[in-house]
């Protein structure tokens, strides 16, 4: 007899690796720890670690691990990590097979809508993207995409926070370009929760720091593991081995490397804060050696990605990784033929924080038309895991009998009930029209579509429901930090 | 909000249900049936077009639109005289000889109908002058027909040239549509209009009422 759970179908998985090869992978970073080990330029670190039973030596910034402070800091490392937005609400559980979609971050350049240039990104710009984010469903976080040009660049990194808090309500993927930033970072994420024990209570950000290929932490990067640790605030560590390059040209290689670039991380993480809130993420590329570039649509950079992945799940961390992005410079079929395969592979391999939508040219420029594009890609990816279930399908033969009498199902009960969670139908940046139609509504291109996608939603924005106190202190602490730094006044739209 | 404006909204949302109670009250308030019809029912059509349109809705709704539509429409009707039952227009439809694929044609019916058109079906696999036999015999002024298959496409040039050899091209308009014609295959057979979809069917079938 058929019982009611039989017909419940797994969710669809894609998958790489063996347990047995994870296994492997795992004792050769190991061992590329404890006995190669690795170099980091921050003495308060060497001392932490050393203190825990790590061998250093100060005078070459360098550090071997030990199997027992790898296997502690595994131990501390929680399964999930959530995230809460702006109001405090719940809206990112990364664990499990949970998938979200971030946009691409830290972009140098914009691909100016008009006018189709890259040029360097302004704060209109920023603000403009922050209100894009606010109404594109499928992305879940924002981040802070790329860096405003018109303000010093000893704030770039916390101003992009403050407009993100400031015009949208989503929690926040971001980074700090500076040690001193990190405090201005967290300052302006307290005004927003209230107090130090709320932020911790209610994470509002994400805060990527990367490793440097092959083995080494800076200063800078090594120290936000640190601080973040400190204030509970979650970190995706983002180690980039360039396969062929600064990395073995297999991907097996470049996975080692990987596995131990992000092991250190979390050893620097839980060794600082058992327990703090990490992501085992990344951001590595095989190496064009045509080009001497990093392409982040390659296949084999996206074979890796969903493998780390399955490496993260299987010491049951969340996990990260810049996939669903392209190469390519201008909004054409490269764009979403590389951001497409991207987020379908990442959100079958179950990677809980997909970054890369918007982002093009090796993650140096965002476009808020490819944003608005990559959100359908994101919901055909979502729908795509939401597998194929049975809704009120057996038995069959009422449906039919209903057909056969109505002569079609378009507004049958069961229609009305299941036609937007069943049927995937995107916004009008995928053109679905009859070509007549699509003639008579001006014959648009992809990147005409984008445009008009864009002004229509900007239109319908909302600004967040922060009271005006709180907006105020944000707007105060913003300027503060600025004028500590020669800036006199924020640029108008900022304020 | 009037009671016309809450019909209109109504059948904006196809609530069937609804449009029956409403328009009870608006008959026993002693509304006009007309102006129920105009203002009510036409109106919340017509923004249903609109917004479908516009991709803010979808099928589904407009076709929900069209049901409550014919809810009102049996309500109304016993209330004007035989000969006064507004009508915007008679369209003769159907899927031309060799061709039973009828779901596009149902599809124009039932937005034709629920725009306010009668609608004389006369179901697929349709021979020529069937379809100019019942236009003059009912005096349409619209013939409505409809292929999927390229090999049937031809009946319809035929249509058109016996319309033209009784004289009754220009009195008779006629509109094609179905997955593989186009515009220029209109404009190439002397068709009247080429309707791309149901919604915008109606449409050039209004155009063509009004000699516009």
């Amino acid at each position: 007899m058929l019982k009611n759970e039989d017909l419940n179908n797994p969710r669809p998985v894609l998958k790489f690796l063996s347990d047995t090869t994870i296994e492997r992978i795992m004792s050769e970073a190991r061992d590329v720890l404890c006995k190669l080990g690795f170099e980091i330029h921050n003495d308060a670190i060497l001392s932490m670690l050393q203190d825990h039973g790590a061998s250093v030596d100060k005078s070459k910034n360098h550090v071997l691990f030990t199997n027992d402070i790898i296997d502690k800091a595994l131990k501390t490392t929680p399964d999930s990590v959530k995230l809460y937005d702006v109001m405090g609400d719940e809206t990112l559980d990364l664990s499990g097979y949970n998938v979200y979609f971030t946009p691409g971050s830290a972009a140098l350049n914009i691909l100016d809508g008009k006018t189709q240039e890259i040029r360097k990104p302004l704060t209109a710009d920023y603000v403009k993207y922050a209100k894009l984010m606010s109404l594109l469903d499928n992305i879940a976080s924002q981040s802070t995409a790329f860096i405003p040009s018109d303000v010093h660049e000893r704030i770039s990194d916390s101003y992009r926070l403050y407009l993100s808090l400031l015009y949208c309500e989503k929690p926040v993927v971001t980074g700090a370009f500076t040690i001193e930033a990190f405090n201005i970072m967290r300052d302006l994420q307290m005004v927003v929760r209230g107090s130090a024990e709320e932020l911790v209570a209610k994470p509002l950000t994400i805060f990527s720091c990367c490793p440097t290929s092959p083995l080494k932490w800076s200063d800078v990067t090594s120290q936000n593991v640190v601080d973040c640790a400190l204030s509970s605030i979650p970190v995706e560590f983002i180690s980039m081995p360039l396969s062929g390059f600064m990395a073995p040209v297999t991907l097996i290689g470049t996975l080692v490397q990987h596995t131990a670039e992000t092991l250190s991380g979390l050893v620097i993480s839980q060794v600082t804060n058992p327990g703090a809130p990490v992501l085992y993420g990344g951001s590595p590329a095989i190496f064009d050696i045509r080009y001497e570039t990093t392409p982040m649509g390659a296949i084999g950079t996206q074979m890796i990605d969903c493998a780390y992945n399955e490496i993260g799940k299987y010491l049951h961390i969340p996990t990260q990784a810049y996939i669903s992005l392209s190469d390519a410079k201008q909004l054409d079929a490269q764009a979403g033929l590389e951001s497409s395969m991207g987020a379908t592979l990442a959100a079958l391999a179950g990677i809980n924080n997909i970054s890369g939508p918007g982002m093009l040219d090796f993650e140096s420029c965002q476009s808020l038309e490819k944003l608005v594009l990559d959100n359908e890609i994101c919901g055909m990816a979502l729908r795509l895991i939401r597998g194929i279930q049975p809704k009120e399908d057996f038995p069959a033969l009422p449906r039919f009998e209903e057909l056969l009498k109505e002569k079609h199902l378009l507004i049958s009960e069961h229609t009305q009930k299941y036609l937007r969670e069943e049927l995937c139908l995107p916004g009008a940046i995928i053109d679905r029209a009859n070509r007549t139609r699509w003639q008579e509504e001006g014959s648009l291109t992809l990147l005409e579509r984008g445009r008009r996608e864009v002004s229509k939603l900007l239109n319908r924005y909302e600004p967040p429901r922060l009271s005006e106190d709180v907006k105020k202190e944000l707007k105060k602490t913003m300027l503060r930090e600025a004028q500590r730094c020669g800036m006199e006044r924020l640029p108008e739209i900022a304020l | 909000m009037d009671l016309l404006e809450q019909i209109a909204v109504a059948m904006q949302r196809g609530d069937s249900d609804t449009i029956g109670q409403l328009l009870r009250q608006a008959l026993d308030n002693e509304l006009a049936p007309k102006d129920i019809l105009d203002n009510g029912l036409i109106a919340g059509m017509n923004v249903i077009g609109d917004r479908y349109k516009k991709h803010e809705i979808f099928l589904p709704e407009v076709l929900l639109a069209a049901k409550a539509m014919h809810v009102g429409m049996d309500i109304l009707k016993p209330l004007f005289l035989k000969d006064e039952v507004p009508s915007r227009g008679r369209v003769v439809i159907g899927t031309v000889q060799g061709d039973i694929h009828d779901i596009g044609k149902n599809l124009v019916a039932i937005m034709l109908r629920g725009a306010g058109f009668e609608v004389i079906d006369l179901g697929n696999d349709v021979a020529p002058n069937k379809f100019i036999d019942t236009a003059v015999e009912r005096n349409a002024k619209i013939i409505g027909m409809s292929a999927l298959l390229t090999t049937t496409m031809p009946v319809m040039k035929k249509v058109i040239e016996q319309l033209k050899e009784k004289g009754l091209n220009g009195r008779i308009k006629t509109i094609i549509g179905g997955a593989p014609l186009s515009g220029e295959f209109a404009e190439h057979i002397g068709a009247d209009a080429y309707g791309y979809d149901s919604v915008q069917a109606v449409d050039c079938i209004k155009k063509l009422v009004s000699g516009s």
